[in-house]
C-alpha cells in the first residue's frame, strides 16, 4: 500500500490540491483532495431605501461559483501505476513543496518510479498509522459505516448505529497477510499480532491449485464448490459426530485431508472452497484468541480479502461466531478499502487541523457497496474493482451529537428502515421514480437563462434514475436505505449537475408574499384570546395546511404546559420557506419571546427543496424585525439567535448537527415531514419536545394509522 | 488420528477434563466376542509414579490408534516367555508374533518403525519389546479382513482402540472380524500417555527434549528436558488436524481449541501441488526446497524490517504471497512449494499454540503427533517461533515417540474391573 500526499502550497488565495495515492499489494488506491467549483445560489438583501418595495423582489438571488473541498478516492489495479502517476502529474496544482508523502509497501517498491516520473522526493509515511487514522475517521464521520453480515437473511447487511465512543476496537486487516491491531484511542494503537495466512495465501495457493489467475475469479470458483470433497470432516474420522468432545460431524477435522492421494482429481471449485474455509477459519480463530486475550468484543475486518466480497464476509462471520461462541461480532466497514488513503490524506493535512471540519459522503459521486446477487455480480464486480469510487464533501464545521439527545448511542434518526422493509422500500422507490420527471423539469425551469439547463436536467434525471435502480437491487449500497438517504441522494445529484437550488425563485416569491401578510396575521393573532391564540399559533406552525384537529387531546397537554412557567430556551428546527417560516414559525417565536423564552432558530446551511436556508432566514428575520418590535428587540438583545444546522438535507440527523444547544435549552421544536416524520419521529430527547407535521402522503398516513393530511402533533415530556 | 483430527472450527472451549474425557470404556462389555479375563490394568499413582499391574494376561497385547490418515498399531512382544507358555501358545499367536517381529514392512503400505522400538520394557510384570507399526487408514478394511482371515477373534484377546476410527470402524470390526473393540477416551490416553512415556524413558534416554538456542542455527542443539513437574502444560497434538489441550494435572485437563490446518493439510496440499504420494516423500521434497521463493517476506514488502511493528525482514508476511504473480509461479520448484507448505502449516500451529498458551497462562508447550515424525524442520521451526515471538517466555518441548503410539501403551493396559 502506498499513500502519498502533496503538501498544500502556502500561497494565499491559491487552490491547494492534495493528492495522496495508495497502491496496495494488488490494487492501487488513488486518493486526491480537490477543490470543487460548483454553483451555489446566494441571496443578498437589496438596499431598499427610496425604492418601491412593493414591486421589488424581496432579495436578490445570484448563482455564484463556490469552491468547496472534496476528497476523492478511486482504485485501480497496480499494473496501471504509471497511468496513475500521469494522472497525478496532470492534476498537480500550485505545489511549491516538491515532496510527496508515501507509505506502505508500494512506497518502497515504486519510490524510484514516482521520483522520476513526478520529479518529487518521496517521503514515506507509516501505512498502519494511516490505516488506523482512516478507520477512526470513517467510524466518526460516516453514518452507517459499520455493518454486520447476516447469512440467509433478507437484508444481508445489518448496519450499526454509530456509537459516540468508538474505542477500543480490534482491527484485523487481511491483505496479503494479516495484521491484528488493537486501537485504544485516536493516537494509541498497537500491533498485537498477525498471520502470514491471508489474502495472498488464498490468491497464491489458489492460483497454483486451480490455475485461475484472478482473485475475484477464485472467489467465484469457491462460491460454487463443495469443500467436503476435499476436507476431512469429523464424521470422516469418527463416522459421525464426536460426542465426547461435542464436535458436530460436519466440522472440518483436517483441511485438504482428503486430498492426501496422488490418484484422485479434485475440482477447482471444491479446492477453492476448501482453501477459502481454511483461511477464513484460521483468521477468525486467531482474531478470537487475540480478542479474548485483550478482552475486546468489537472486531472490524478489512483488507482486500474482505473488501466487498460477501463470500469472505460470510465465512469470516461464521468463523468468528463459531470460535467466540457468539460473544464477538465480526464487523465490516463500507469504506474499508479507502482507510489507508483517507488516513494518508489526514496525515498530510494535519497542519490544516482536520478536526475543525466534518465530512459527508457524497452519494452522487460514490459507487456504494456491491451486490451479492450472483446475477449482477460478475460484471459489476469487475467494474467496481476498477472504478470503485468514494467522494466526501468537506463541511466547514465539525458536526456533533446534539447534547439534548437522551441516548446518543441508541438514537436512530430515521423512522422507517427501507433496507429491512421490502414493502416500504418498493413504495418509496416508486414514489421517487414517479416524481423524478417533475423534479428534472423544475430544475431546468429554475435556470431559464442557461442554455444547457435542459441537457443538465436530463443528465441529472438519468443519474438519479440509475441510483434508484441500483438501490432497488442493492438497497444496502449506501448504508441503511431511508427516505432521508433517497432525498439526500437526489440533492447530491442535483448539485452534481449545477442545480444548487431549483426552488430559489419559488422561495423568493413565497417569502415576499408571506412577508406582506405578516403584520396583518400578527394583528389578528393578537386580537384573539390567550387560549385561542395558542391554538392558532400551533395551527400556523402546521403551515395552514388542511387542518384536521385530530390531535386535540395532545395539544391540550401543550396548552396546560403553556399555562405554567415559560421555557428558558427553545430550539426550533425550521422547515419551509414562505408562509411556513414567516406566518407560522415567526408568530410562534414571537409568542415564546413574549413569554420570556429565548429562541434559537436553526435553519439548513445549504438548500434542499423549498426549505428555508440559513442565509434566507437572515434576510427574512431582518425584514420582520423591521416591522415587529418584539422580534427587533429580541434580535438586538440576543434573545433570538439564528443558527445553521450544518445540513443540506430535507431531513434531520441530530447526531451530526452543527447546533450546540447552549443557553439551557428546555424545549425543542421540530417541524415538517422530513424532520419530524421521516426522521426523528421516535427520537427521544432529554427535554420537552414538539414534533409537528402534516402528513402529505397517503401511504405514510396509512402506515402511521391516520389519514392523508392528518396532523402529527407530538408533545413529549421526558420521563423524570 | 485420534484427537489430533479435531480441527477448526471446533470451538475454543474443549470439554473440560473429566466429563467429556470419561474413559471410553462404556461399550466395553457389549458383545460376546470379548472376554474380560485378559484385561490389563494400569494404575496411576500420584505423583507421576506409574505402577503397572497385570491382573492376568493373555497375549497378544495390541493397541490401535485409528486416525484420519494413519493407523498406528503397537504390539508388545513378550521376551520372557516361559517354556510352558511357549507350549501353550497357539499356532495363530505364534505366527502373528513371528510375522510382526520378523518384518519391517507389511503389505505395500504397512511399516514398522524399528528406530522407535522400546526394548526390554517391563509392562504389567512382563518383559518385552514394544513395536510400533503404522499403515494408512484407507487400508483399514484390508486390515480387518486380514484379522478375520487369521481368526484373530479365536485368540480371545481384547483389541483396544482409540482415535476417531475406533468409532468409525467399530461396526466393521464387529461384523467382519467378529471382534469387539475396547474404545478408550483419546484425550485421557493422550495426556496419560505423555506422562507415562516420560516416566519410563526411551531405552535409557530421556523421552522429552527441547532445543537450546533455537534462534541460533549454529548453537542450536537438542537437549533432554526433565518433565518431573509437568504441570501446567499445553499439549499440542498434531495429527491430520490439531488439538490443543491445557493440562493442569493428570485428571484436570481440557481441550482448549483445535485447528483443521494440520498434518493432513500439509500432506494434502503437497499431493495437489507436487504430485507426491507419501508423507515421507512430501517431507523429503520440503527438505530440499526454499520457501522464501514462494512466500512473501516482510522484507519483500518493506525492503527490510518493518520497524513500526517490530517485524523482522525475514518474517513471512504472506504465505504463498509470491504465487500471486505468474512469473514467480512459473519459477518455483515442487520442492520450494513443499517447503512453503510445511513452513506455513508449522508457523500457523506455532502461532495458535502461542496464543492459547498466553490465554491459559501456561509457558510450556509440548508438541506431539504424527506430523512431527521425522520432521526436524517443523520441530526446529516451532522451537524457534515460540521462543522468538514470546521473547523467550515460552518453551517448546518434544517427545521421542509420537504420542499416537503412546496412547496405545495406555490402551493396552487400561482396564478396570
Amino acid at each position: 500500500k502506498m499513500l502519498c500526499h502533496f503538501s498544500p502550497s502556502g500561497a494565499a488565495g491559491s487552490t491547494p490540491v492534495k493528492i495522496p495515492a495508495g497502491a496496495g499489494g494488488s490494487l492501487t488506491k488513488l486518493a486526491y483532495y480537490s477543490t470543487v467549483q460548483h454553483k451555489v445560489a446566494r441571496v443578498r438583501s437589496f438596499d431598499h431605501s427610496g425604492k418601491d418595495i412593493d414591486n421589488e423582489p424581496l432579495y436578490e438571488i445570484s448563482v455564484q461559483e463556490e469552491i468547496t473541498a472534496r476528497l476523492h478516492f478511486i482504485k485501480f489495479e497496480n499494473t496501471y501505476i504509471e497511468t496513475c502517476l500521469d494522472f497525478i502529474k496532470d492534476h498537480l496544482v500550485n505545489t511549491e513543496t516538491k515532496v510527496i508523502k508515501a507509505t506502505g509497501g508500494g512506497a518502497y517498491k515504486f519510490k524510484d518510479l514516482i521520483e522520476k516520473k513526478l520529479g518529487l522526493k518521496v517521503d514515506k509515511e507509516d501505512v498502519m498509522t494511516c490505516l488506523i487514522k482512516g478507520c477512526n475517521f470513517v467510524l466518526r464521520n460516516i453514518p452507517h459505516e459499520v455493518f454486520a453480515y447476516q447469512k440467509d437473511s433478507d437484508t444481508e447487511f445489518r448496519f450499526q448505529t454509530n456509537h459516540p465512543n468508538i474505542f477500543p476496537y480490534l482491527l484485523v486487516n487481511i491483505g496479503s497477510g494479516v495484521s491484528i491491531v488493537k486501537v485504544e484511542s485516536e493516537d494509541k494503537f498497537e500491533w498485537i499480532g498477525g498471520s502470514s495466512i491471508g489474502g495472498g495465501t488464498f490468491w497464491g495457493l489458489g492460483a497454483l491449485l486451480t490455475k485461475t489467475k484472478k482473485f475475484d475469479e477464485l472467489l467465484q470458483l469457491a462460491s460454487k464448490g463443495q469443500h467436503t470433497n476435499v476436507d476431512m470432516l469429523v464424521k470422516d474420522v469418527y463416522g459421525g459426530a464426536c460426542q465426547t468432545l461435542g464436535l458436530s460431524g460436519n466440522l472440518i477435522a483436517s483441511s485438504f485431508g482428503k486430498s492426501t492421494t496422488a490418484d484422485k482429481e479434485f475440482s477447482k471449485e471444491d479446492m477453492a472452497k476448501s482453501l477459502l474455509h481454511m483461511i477464513s477459519n484460521d483468521i477468525g480463530q486467531l482474531a478470537c484468541l487475540h480478542a479474548k486475550l485483550h478482552n475486546l468484543d468489537k472486531i472490524y475486518f478489512g483488507g482486500f480479502f474482505i473488501r466487498g466480497h460477501p463470500v469472505t464476509m460470510r465465512t469470516i462471520t461464521y468463523s468468528i461466531n463459531f470460535f467466540s461462541k457468539g460473544e464477538v461480532q465480526a464487523l465490516f466497514l463500507r469504506h474499508e478499502g479507502y482507510l489507508g488513503a483517507i488516513g494518508a490524506f489526514l496525515k498530510g493535512a494535519e497542519q490544516d487541523n482536520p478536526n475543525q471540519y466534518s465530512w459527508g459522503e457524497n452519494y452522487a459521486g460514490s459507487s456504494g457497496l456491491m451486490s451479492t446477487s450472483p446475477d449482477v455480480s460478475p460484471l459489476q464486480r469487475t467494474r467496481s474493482g476498477t472504478f470503485d469510487m468514494l467522494e466526501m464533501d468537506r463541511l466547514e464545521r465539525p458536526l456533533v451529537n446534539l447534547p439534548l439527545l437522551k441516548d446518543p448511542s441508541t438514537y436512530i434518526p430515521d423512522t422507517v428502515d427501507l433496507t429491512d422493509d421490502a414493502m416500504a422500500r418498493k413504495y418509496w422507490l416508486t414514489c421517487f421514480e414517479e416524481a423524478l420527471d417533475g423534479v428534472a423539469k423544475r430544475a431546468a425551469a429554475s435556470q431559464p437563462d442557461s442554455v444547457d439547463a435542459q441537457e443538465r436536467a436530463e443528465k441529472f434525471r438519468q443519474k438519479y434514475w440509475n441510483k434508484l435502480q441500483t438501490l432497488r437491487q442493492q438497497p444496502f449500497a449506501y448504508g441503511t436505505l431511508t427516505v432521508r438517504s433517497l432525498l439526500d441522494t437526489r440533492e447530491h445529484c442535483l448539485n452534481e449537475f449545477s442545480f444548487p437550488d431549483p426552488y430559489s425563485k419559488v422561495k423568493q416569491k413565497e417569502n415576499g408574499i408571506a412577508l406582506k401578510c405578516f403584520q396583518s396575521v400578527i394583528e389578528s393573532l393578537d386580537s384573539l384570546g390567550w387560549e385561542e391564540r395558542q391554538f392558532a399559533l400551533v395551527k400556523g406552525l402546521l403551515a395552514g395546511n388542511v387542518f384536521d384537529w385530530g390531535a386535540k387531546a395532545v395539544s391540550d397537554q401543550w396548552l396546560e404546559r403553556l399555562k405554567g412557567p415559560p421555557h428558558k430556551c427553545a430550539l426550533i428546527f425550521a422547515d419551509n420557506s414562505g408562509i411556513d417560516i414567516i406566518l407560522g414559525v415567526f408568530p410562534f417565536v414571537r409568542e415564546l419571546l413574549s413569554r420570556g423564552t429565548e429562541v434559537i432558530l436553526a435553519c439548513n446551511s445549504g438548500p434542499a427543496l423549498n426549505d428555508v436556508t440559513y442565509s434566507e432566514s437572515l434576510i427574512v428575520t431582518e425584514r420582520i424585525a423591521a416591522m415587529d418590535p418584539v422580534i427587533h428587540s429580541a434580535l438586538r438583545d440576543e434573545k433570538l439567535l439564528l443558527v445553521q444546522t450544518g445540513s443540506s438535507s430535507p431531513c434531520l440527523d441530530l447526531s451530526v448537527a452543527a447546533v450546540v444547544a447552549e443557553r439551557q435549552t428546555d424545549l425543542v421544536v421540530i417541524e415538517g415531514m422530513g424532520r419530524a416524520i421521516h426522521t426523528n419521529y421516535y427520537a427521544v430527547l432529554r427535554c420537552e419536545s414538539l414534533k409537528l407535521a402534516v402528513i402529505k402522503n397517503s401511504w405514510l398516513a396509512d402506515r402511521l394509522g391516520g389519514k392523508i393530511f392528518s396532523v402529527i402533533f407530538k408533545y413529549e415530556v421526558p420521563c423524570k | 488420528g485420534a484427537k489430533g483430527d479435531q480441527g477448526a472450527p471446533c470451538g475454543s472451549e474443549g470439554t473440560a477434563g473429566g466429563s467429556g474425557c470419561a474413559p471410553g470404556n462404556r461399550d466395553r462389555r457389549r458383545g460376546n466376542g470379548l472376554r474380560l479375563a485378559p484385561a490389563q490394568l494400569f494404575l496411576f499413582h500420584p505423583p507421576q509414579q506409574f505402577t503397572l499391574c497385570l491382573l492376568s494376561a493373555v497375549f497378544p497385547w495390541f493397541g490401535l490408534d485409528i486416525g484420519g490418515t494413519l493407523v498406528k498399531l503397537v504390539y508388545f512382544e513378550p521376551k520372557d516367555i516361559t517354556a510352558e507358555e511357549e507350549e501353550e501358545e497357539v499356532e495363530n499367536l505364534k505366527s502373528i508374533r513371528k510375522y510382526l517381529t520378523s518384518n519391517v514392512a507389511y503389505g505395500s503400505t504397512g511399516i514398522r518403525d524399528v528406530h522407535l522400538e522400546l526394548r526390554e520394557l517391563t509392562l504389567c510384570g512382563r518383559k518385552g519389546n514394544l513395536h510400533f507399526i503404522r499403515f494408512p487408514t484407507h487400508d483399514m478394511p484390508a486390515f480387518i479382513q486380514m484379522g478375520s482371515e487369521k481368526h484373530f477373534s479365536s485368540l480371545h484377546t481384547t483389541l483396544c482402540a482409540t482415535g476417531g476410527g475406533a468409532y468409525k470402524f467399530e461396526q466393521d470390526f464387529r461384523t467382519m472380524g467378529d471382534l469387539e473393540l475396547c474404545k478408550l477416551d483419546e484425550l485421557d490416553c493422550l495426556v496419560k500417555g505423555v506422562l507415562y512415556i516420560d516416566s519410563v524413558g526411551f531405552n535409557g534416554r530421556s523421552e522429552c527434549y527441547y532445543f537450546e538456542n533455537p534462534t541460533d542455527a549454529e548453537r542450536c542443539q537438542k537437549l533432554p528436558f526433565n518433565l518431573e513437574n509437568p504441570y501446567p502444560l499445553l499439549l499440542v497434538n498434531i495429527g491430520s488436524g490439531v488439538s490443543i489441550l491445557a493440562v493442569y494435572s493428570k485428571d484436570n485437563y481440557k481441550r482448549v481449541t483445535g485447528t483443521s490446518l494440520g498434518g493432513g493439510t500439509f500432506f494434502g496440499l503437497c499431493c495437489l501441488l507436487t504430485g507426491c504420494s507419501t508423507f515421507e516423500e512430501a517431507l523429503e521434497m520440503a527438505s530440499h526446497g526454499d520457501s522464501t521463493k514462494v512466500d512473501k517476506l516482510v522484507r519483500d514488502i518493506y525492503g527490510g524490517d518493518y520497524e513500526r511493528f517490530g517485524l523482522p525482514g525475514w518474517a513471512v508476511a504472506s504465505s504463498f504471497g509470491n504465487m500471486m504473480s505468474k512469473e514467480k509461479r512459473d519459477s518455483v520448484s515442487k520442492e520450494d512449494l513443499a517447503r512453503a507448505t510445511l513452513i506455513t502449516i508449522t508457523n500457523n500451529i506455532g502461532s495458535i499454540a502461542r496464543m492459547c498458551a498466553l490465554n491459559e497462562n501456561i509457558n510450556r508447550v509440548v508438541f506431539v503427533g504424527n506430523f512431527l515424525r521425522i520432521n526436524t524442520i517443523s520441530m526446529r521451526l516451532l522451537a524457534y517461533a515460540l521462543d522468538y515471538w514470546s521473547k523467550g517466555q515460552l518453551k517448546a518441548l518434544f517427545l521421542e515417540h509420537e504420542v499416537k503410539f503412546l496412547f496405545k501403551i495406555c490402551l493396552m493396559a487400561k482396564y478396570k474391573s
